[in-house]
């Protein structure tokens, strides 16, 4: 097995995913399978080979500061679970 | 004909000589989708009245004489691209009633030509998926047979232009979504350069290869919804300032001498269903016969493409999934006490299975200790990988390819097997990886009856080629006129 149930609780952890332990189960096998594939990789000899993370070689793009119209406070707060006036209310922080 | 089988460019040209109007077309397209949606199950939402107020205000503009090619046309929307005041959800229980504040680049752009929006399509959550199974909301049907997948992730734009229940639709592809479900409901799909179409308002799933692009019922659609959707947006850093050309323009093109390439690895390819050898071999024959000339090419590297990919999409998107968190939109678990205990509740129960699972596997391949294996070693190999795409094309104008292994399979069949659903992306993830441009077009069926596409490939921005070989094949075929049958 090449992700253990320890390792998907840990990085369930990470993501802020809480799995149930039919879910750890189903997960470390599925995802162990994928890992065993990606294991493929490692027959390639890939010494000097730089990595690519986008397709299209771009420069950095630009603009002057300035400030422009953004979305109104409104708008902004109109999907928000819970507010309060002009925040967003989440859960206690501090005790 | 039915006014709901129109195509853009025969609608447009009704429209534009005011032998029809917006209103009665919309009203058609819509009564359409009421008659057949409980069958096929392409929409998440829909916007009647939103849909007749914008036809009428294209038919002021039509009878002005100021239309243009998509004034007073009804289109469908995949629901991962926010529409202003129009609820996006993405297929996703965490976005089931979000209200995009603000519209995509390419909605802005669609209105701006007076399009008719006619509502939200159903797709795999996040996009991620090869059938729309896994949708929170419900299961697409494939117009040509409904016991079958329509593909995905794009499912519901594809099912919904094989179905006429619009005359052409938008979705987005990150390693096949567009031009698979387009193969498997026989109508044409094109996933353009990387850069080509602005991203902006587009949700995120895995940045360096999401595209948005056309669904359409020809290639001629295709290319003049192409029109509307291309161009640099500064809201969108990675879109690239290059002109766009009038792709309708590439049509009628000479392909004589245009060189195809045939890769050899994905002919020869194992699960390669007989079938759909049998129509891309006769497909490359037709093109042959109008004049193009066919190469052996080599891409060596192909059997690692969905290794790489696996590895590269799920980090890129366990990293933007992490904005779901239940504080400024979407759902939030009410029941948590706790800020930690919020953010866990939310997205576990906001998101569903495939997502979870690339959320760890991506947080995993990332984590302290694994990031090279994984992350560093799969981009060295998308490198290798865009390196035979150049190679190739030092010898060839255009690639010409299977979309998918396999016609449509069975609702049901892959939902608990990741692995195998993830193979049936081989053919289309690495023009993702790549950035390069791919269309499907339809080139035969199957014995039961289930559309094959063909799939072109070629050069960063090339879009122009793949649309002239797919109007010529098209003028010598009839495969894109076929009807699923409701």
């Amino acid at each position: 097995m090449k992700i253990s149930k320890e390792d998907v609780i840990h990085v369930a952890h990470l993501a802020r995913l809480e799995l149930d332990e039919a879910a750890v189960d189903k997960f470390s096998h599925q995802i162990g399978t994928i890992l065993d594939y990606v294991d493929t990789l490692n027959r390639l000899d890939t010494t000097g080979v730089s990595p690519t993370s986008h397709a299209i070689s771009l420069t950095n793009a630009f603009r002057e500061d300035e400030i422009r119209k953004q979305l109104d406070l409104e708008l902004a707060l109109s999907n928000a679970p819970e507010r309060d006036e002009g925040t967003f209310l989440v859960p206690r922080v501090i005790g | 004909m039915k006014l709901y089988e129109l195509t853009i460019s025969h609608a447009a040209a009704l429209l534009g000589r005011q032998e029809l109007t917006s209103q009665e077309l919309t009203l058609a397209v819509l009564e359409r989708i009421h008659a057949v949606e409980d069958r096929v199950g392409a929409f998440i939402t829909l916007n009647d009245e939103l849909a007749m107020a914008q036809a009428e205000i294209a038919d002021k503009t039509l009878s002005e004489g100021k239309g243009t090619a998509l004034t007073g046309i009804p289109l469908a929307i995949k629901d991962l691209i926010c529409t202003q005041g129009v609820r996006t959800t993405c297929a996703s229980r965490i976005l089931e009633n979000f209200i995009p504040p603000y519209d995509a680049t390419v909605i802005k752009k669609l209105k701006a030509t007076g399009a008719v929006l006619v509502g939200k399509v159903n797709m795999d959550e996040f996009a991620m998926g090869s059938s729309t199974e896994n949708s929170a909301f419900k299961i697409t049907h494939n117009p040509w047979d409904l016991s079958r997948i329509p593909g995905g992730s794009s499912g519901g734009s594809a099912a919904a232009v094989a179905a006429d229940m619009c005359l052409g639709s938008l979705g987005s592809d990150t390693g096949g979504s567009i031009r698979q479900p387009a193969s498997h409901c026989g109508v044409v799909g094109m996933k353009p350069t990387y850069g080509r179409v602005s991203r902006f308002g587009l949700v995120a799933f895995a940045s360096s290869l999401d595209q948005i692009g056309p669904i359409a019922k020809d290639t001629r659609d295709c290319a003049l919804l192409m029109n509307a959707i291309s161009g640099y947006d500064p809201q969108d850093s990675t879109s690239v300032p290059e002109p766009v050309p009038d792709y309708t323009g590439f049509l009628n093109g000479d392909i004589k001498g245009l060189v195809a390439g045939i890769p050899r690895e994905y002919h020869a390819s194992k699960g390669l269903d007989p079938e759909v050898a049998q129509a891309v071999n006769r497909a490359i024959q037709t093109l042959q016969d109008l004049g193009v000339r066919c190469v052996d090419v080599s891409l060596p590297h192909t059997e690692y493409a969905v290794a790489a990919y696996y590895v590269i999409a799920p980090c890129e998107a366990s990293s933007n999934l992490a904005r779901y968190d239940g504080v400024k939109y979407g759902f939030r678990d009410k029941t948590a006490g706790t800020l930690m205990e919020m953010y866990r509740n939310t997205r576990s129960k906001g998101f569903g299975s495939e997502v979870q699972r690339r959320i760890i596997l991506g947080t995993y391949s990332l984590s302290a200790g694994y990031y090279d294996a994984y992350y560093g070693k799969a981009s060295q190999v998308r490198t290798l990988i865009m390196d035979d795409f150049t190679k190739a094309f030092q010898q060839c104008d255009i690639l010409i390819s299977p979309v998918a292994p396999t016609p449509a399979f069975a609702i049901g069949d892959n939902t608990d097997d990741p692995l195998t659903m993830y193979l049936s992306d081989v053919f289309t993830l690495s023009a993702n990886l790549a950035g390069i441009p791919g269309m499907s077009v339809p080139c035969g069926f199957s014995t039961k009856g289930l559309p094959i596409g063909l799939q072109l490939m070629g050069p960063h921005f090339s879009e122009g080629n793949l649309l002239k070989t797919a109007y010529h094949f098209e003028q010598t075929t009839d495969f894109h006129k076929k009807k699923a049958i409701l």
